[in-house]
This record gives C-alpha cells, structure tokens and sequence, in this order.
C-alpha cells in the first residue's frame, strides 16, 4: 500500500499542497458539501433537539456497554447469526480467515468499512491466497491504486477524474482519456456486477447495532452493501464495539442525522437492517475492541466512541480541506481521526491533535455533539506530558498556515461561529499553539477570522 | 481468558457511571396529510413518483415507461398476468438479468421518500437491488411524516431482514459528480394508491 509512515501531517501536507489548483478544488468540493449538510439540517425544525438526543443515547451506550453488549450478543445468536469477540486487528484477521478457510473460499467482496481498513484485512487476507475486492466505489477506485481511503464517507474525493480514467484504462482496459463520471461508473458497475455474481463470501461494516433485536443496519448509497450479501453463502460483518444503540426505536434519530450530516441527503438511499440468514446462508458477526476499552477508560477521550463516522467534521475543517486526508497517516482521517489515533499509537500520532487550529467549527456540525476540537487540545496536553511533543510547535504553525494561505473558505466557516478567539478564549494562553503567543491578537468579537487576516495580511487579498 | 471475557471485563472496568436514556416521544411529529411532501422529497432525490387509482393504472404507466419486452418480475399476484411471478425458492443470481422488479411496499416515508419492505415483500432479498429498474407500490394512508413515526409502525413486527429504500442508486465519488445507477437500480418509481 502506498502510505508514509515516516512523514508526519505537515510533510505529508506539503505533498498535497504543492498543486495549488487541485488544493483549492478540494477545499471547495467538501465546502460544497458542508454547505449542503447546513441546508438539509435547516430543513428540520428539531435538528438541534435531535443532535442532542442522539448525543445523550450515546452517553447512555457508553456508560452502560457491557450489559449491552450481553444483550447483542444473546440476541444475535437467538436470531441465527454466529457471534465472535476479537480484541485486536490481528484476533479479526485471523477470525475472519478461519470462516473464509472453513469454507474452501479463495475470493471476497467487501463494502465500505473503516474497520477492516483499520485492521489492513485485505493486506492480511492476500498474503494467504484470498482475494479481497472493494465494492464501494470510492474504495474500489482506491484499492486499485494501492492507496488508503482519504475520506470515510468519500474515499477518493482527494483524486481527479482524469486520475481515476487513467486508473480505469490501466485496470479495466477503458479507453485512454475517457474521464465522464458517468461513463467511468457504467464500467465500474458492469465489472463489479460479475464480481458480486461470483463471490460466495460477503462482508459488510456496520453502521448501528441494535441490542434489544439483534439486528446490524448497514447504510449505503450504491447498494453494493446488498449486492454482497443477498448473493452470498458467508455474510460476515465486522463491527467496532461502539457501533451499539439500545433499541430499535432509536434507528429514527440516528438514521435521520447520519445522511444529512455526512452529505445533506434526507437519508441515504439504503438502510439495510440484517437480522437472520437467508434459507442456505450463514451470517457471523465480529465484535471488535482494538482500542476502544482503552479510550472508554479514559474520561476526557470516551466521548469520541459516540462518533457515527459520518464525515462532517471533516469538510468542514480549515486544515483537513486544505491538507487532504492522506496527510493525517491514519485511516480515520480529519479532526475525529486526530482524537481517535493517538489512543492507537500516541507516539506515532502525536502530530495529529496539532493539524488543528482549534476553531470548533468540527464540534458545531458534530450530529452527536463531540466536542472534537477540546479534545483535540487535551490530547495536546497528554502528549507533550509524554514527552511526545517533539517539534509541535512547528506543526500547530503548519496548520495555521495552510489555512491562512486561502482564508476563502474559512470565512464561511468563520460566520459559522465568529472568530474563534472570542469563543474559546483558552487556547490564547496554551502554550502547544505558538501561532498565538507569536501575534498580536486581534479583538475576536469585532471581526470574523478572515476580516481581521484581510485587514492584516497582503497574502489574503489575492485570493 | 478468552478474548470475550478480557472485552467484557475491560468494557466493565472502564465504563463510566450509569447515564440515564432520554426521552424522545418530543421528536414526534403530528399526522397530517404526508402524501404531497412525500412526492416532492422523491423527485427532488431523483425518483419518480406517481399517485394512481388502482393497479391498472400501475400497468399502463409501466407499459408506457419500461422496456416491458424484457423480463419484468413481480411480487403482486394481481400483476402476474402481465409479468414474471417471483419465486422465493430459485437461485437469487437467476434474477440478474431482470429489467423491472414491481413489489409492494409495506410504506412510505415523507420527510426522506424512502419505502419500508421486508424480505416477505421482497420475495427474495436481491430483488429490489438487483433490477435495473424498481417500481414499488404503497398506499396513501400508509405514508407516515418521519422516521419516527415509521420504527413506531415497524414495531416489534418479525423479519429477517428489511430495509428503507429511498431513491434509485447513487455515487458521487468520482469528483463529487452525481451518477444515478452506482450498483442497484438506475431508477426508482413509487406508485401511491389512492
Ligand atoms: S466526530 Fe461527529 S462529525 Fe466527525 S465523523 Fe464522527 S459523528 Fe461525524
């Protein structure tokens, strides 16, 4: 796979930024986005009673986990679906594989999920003679460049179409030249149809896990989640311990949060709910720690296990519009992946929580109301406690400069919640953000961010 | 110990203080009429919606906007004279080269046009993924404002698996362009009986 682990967030960022063309398309594409997430919400009165309540059921989730997932478990296995417990990436693989090797089967589709990502499963599984093909666009078009997914919600959204024809006329003999979205996704669908044809092995991530019944739901827009499983003999799902909710009843507010935070649809366009197998199917689910005990034990971190992956914290962020999601070295990437990375491996993520500039602006679109970017601070306080702080103030100067280089965006987000400053007086007196205690600070209730970089920086006005 | 047991024990160790689960009988919505904000969200998504009289008129829109000389399959005894009656014991592959899949739906959401079927609806779980076209036929009076009111309806009912469908398959990740027609069906029409 093509990835640095040897570069931190800021040379990896210096990499993207270099076509200043395609960094400004990209900005603006998950601006576009963010914006579309901002008119969908508007369109429900009780958005703001909705993310709160999604926000307490999670609380409720964590603080009461063990006795749900008991309650999963017995009902999953009521329900005919096969049950495991795998405590790191490896136990997964391995669990995975012993299924697949049971059953004599040589080849594997799969559907978006982050996890298996996680746990480089395809890696893993290719090593020992199984074929593995992504069937999520965005991760298909990945997965034949030999590259990560630089977005959890939009895999490729870092990449040109011209790029992905290229990718395409290498790997599935289309014409040189030919870029039509349209036309590329036609190919695509033809040669994926075979694929979901032949494979008998499905499987799926997991979006929600319902503990009163037993059953997964799995969202998609493709369909290419349910192309899998419908046709296949093995249905495996693969799910983080977090993903549980306590009853089905709460699917409403998640699933009216999830699609309209992730990209302002009103909802997407399958919620597959899985409970038992089909007539001659078995179905087995992989219960999957790796990690998240650990940051549930710790306080100031637990709250990022409510995250429900929908993206939205990352089209908006400044830094992560501006650095692309490769930069961040992790598969979760953008401001939710900066909390959740370090809990992995602080050493070698501990460049992560300073890609920030701590505006807010991730916690304010939050549908389950994390408060990312304080988290993100507390992070930087734990790693340079441990010494793993190294050269951040050279980082957190990174982020700030990316951001500033194009500060059209960020105005938008800076209407969102004025000039950060003013609302979160604290991070002026940290001693992790060099940027401050190196400027003047500007009054932050008189001006938005961009007023005052307008006002204050000749760099800003050619843009 | 197994790694079930060192989960569990960690999950109970490390978890914080019971937090009580809120109370969200407050995001209900009032019933009222559904049908018109129902037809708007499904255009606007990218389907076709139609409100019709009876099953007759279901088939003269069909004749009249499917290749109905290809294989046309239904789940609606009333239909079979026309099309292909779907059989819940053959291979789910046998269906792939089916053109249009007519089912019935159990019913329909306002705020985000998508449909509630159960793999009983179905006849086979592949079907409405599996057609190149997906028409579905629900009632007036089962369409419900949200989604709250929707799981209200599913309630404790049996299935082995269900799923809301709103719209025809959609990607947009090559350069965030929309392509209608990812890997399921390239469109989708909801027929409200009256
Ligand atoms: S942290 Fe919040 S905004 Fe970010 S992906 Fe998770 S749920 Fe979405």
């Amino acid at each position: 796979m093509k990835q640095s682990h040897n570069k931190n967030h800021a040379a990896l960022a210096e990499d993207f930024i270099k076509d200043d063309d395609h960094v400004n398309w990209h900005d603006g594409a998950l601006w576009y986005i963010r914006e579309k997430r901002d008119i969908a919400s508007k369109q429900i009165p009780e958005w703001e009673a909705l993310r709160e309540t999604a926000s307490k059921i999670k609380d409720n989730v964590i603080s009461n986990l063990h006795e749900y997932l008991l309650q999963f478990e017995a009902n999953l296995k009521k329900n005919g679906i096969k049950v495991y417990w795998a405590a790191d990436a490896g136990e997964h693989n391995a669990i995975v594989y012993s299924i697949l090797r049971e059953k004599g089967i040589k080849e594997m589709v799969k559907s978006k999920s982050m996890l298996t990502e996680e746990c480089n499963l395809n890696e893993y599984l290719e090593e020992r003679g199984i074929e593995v093909i992504n069937s999520d666009l965005g991760e298909y078009i990945q997965q034949i460049d030999n590259e990560p997914p630089s977005h959890i919600v939009l895999p490729c959204i870092h990449k040109r179409k011209e790029e992905i024809g290229e990718l395409f006329h290498e790997h599935l003999g289309t014409e040189k030249g030919l870029c039509d979205p349209t036309l590329l996704t036609r190919v695509a669908r033809k040669h994926l149809r075979n694929i979901f044809l032949s494979r008998r092995a499905a499987l799926t991530g997991v979006n929600f896990a319902v503990a009163e019944t037993g059953e997964y739901v799995v969202c998609t827009n493709e369909g290419n989640a349910d192309m899998g499983a419908h046709l296949s003999e093995v249905q495996i799902a693969s799910m983080g311990l977090e993903k549980l909710i306590p009853k089905k009843m709460h699917l409403a507010i998640f699933l009216r949060l999830l699609a309209r935070s992730a990209t302002g649809q009103p909802i997407t366009i399958y919620s597959s709910h899985y409970k038992k197998p089909r007539e001659g199917q078995e179905m087995h689910l992989i219960l999957v720690d790796a990690g998240r005990t650990r940051q549930l034990g710790r306080p100031e971190f637990r709250d990022s296990l409510k995250c429900i992956k929908c993206g939205a914290c990352m089209n908006t962020c400044p830094v992560y519009r501006k650095s692309g999601g490769l930069s961040y070295h992790n598969t979760i990437s953008g401001p939710i992946g900066a909390i959740l990375a370090p809990n992995l491996d602080m050493k070698k993520h501990a460049d992560l929580p300073y890609a920030s500039t701590l505006c807010g602006s991730c916690s304010n679109v939050c549908p389950v109301k994390i408060n990312i970017h304080e988290q993100l601070y507390a992070w930087r306080q734990v790693i340079a406690k441990e010494g793993y702080a190294g050269n951040a103030k050279a980082l957190s100067m990174k982020a700030m400069a990316w951001t500033l280089s194009s500060p059209g965006n960020f105005a938008k987000a800076g209407k969102a919640g004025r000039w950060f400053l003013s609302n979160l007086p604290f991070v002026v007196n940290n001693k992790f953000n060099p940027w401050y205690k190196q400027r003047e600070m500007p009054d932050g209730s008189q001006d938005s961010f961009s007023e005052w970089y307008n006002k204050n920086n000749e760099n800003g006005k050619k843009k | 110990m197994s790694s079930r047991e060192k989960i569990l024990e960690a999950v109970l160790q490390n978890q914080p203080e019971k937090k009580l689960l809120p109370e969200i009988s407050i995001l209900k919505r009032d019933d009222r009429d559904a049908v018109p904000g129902y037809m708007q969200v499904m255009k606007a998504i990218g389907g076709s919606v139609y409100l019709v009289a009876d099953l007759t008129a279901v088939k003269i829109l069909i004749n009249e906007h499917f290749d109905i000389a290809k294989r046309v399959v239904t789940s609606l005894p009333e239909l079979t004279g026309d099309y292909e009656l779907l059989s819940p014991t053959v291979a789910p592959h046998t269906y792939d080269d089916i053109e249009l899949a007519v089912l019935r739906g159990h019913f329909g959401v306002a705020e985000n046009a998508a449909v509630w079927l159960t793999d009983e609806l179905m006849v086979q779980r592949i079907i409405p993924y599996i057609c190149q076209h997906l028409a579905i036929v629900i009632t007036a009076q089962s369409i419900v404002p949200t989604l709250h009111e929707a799981y209200e309806k599913i309630g404790q009912a049996e299935y082995g698996f269900g799923a809301f469908i709103g719209g025809p398959s959609k990607t947009a990740d090559i350069e965030q362009a929309l392509v209608l027609g990812a890997h399921g069906p390239l469109s989708m029409t909801v027929f409200i009986l009256q």
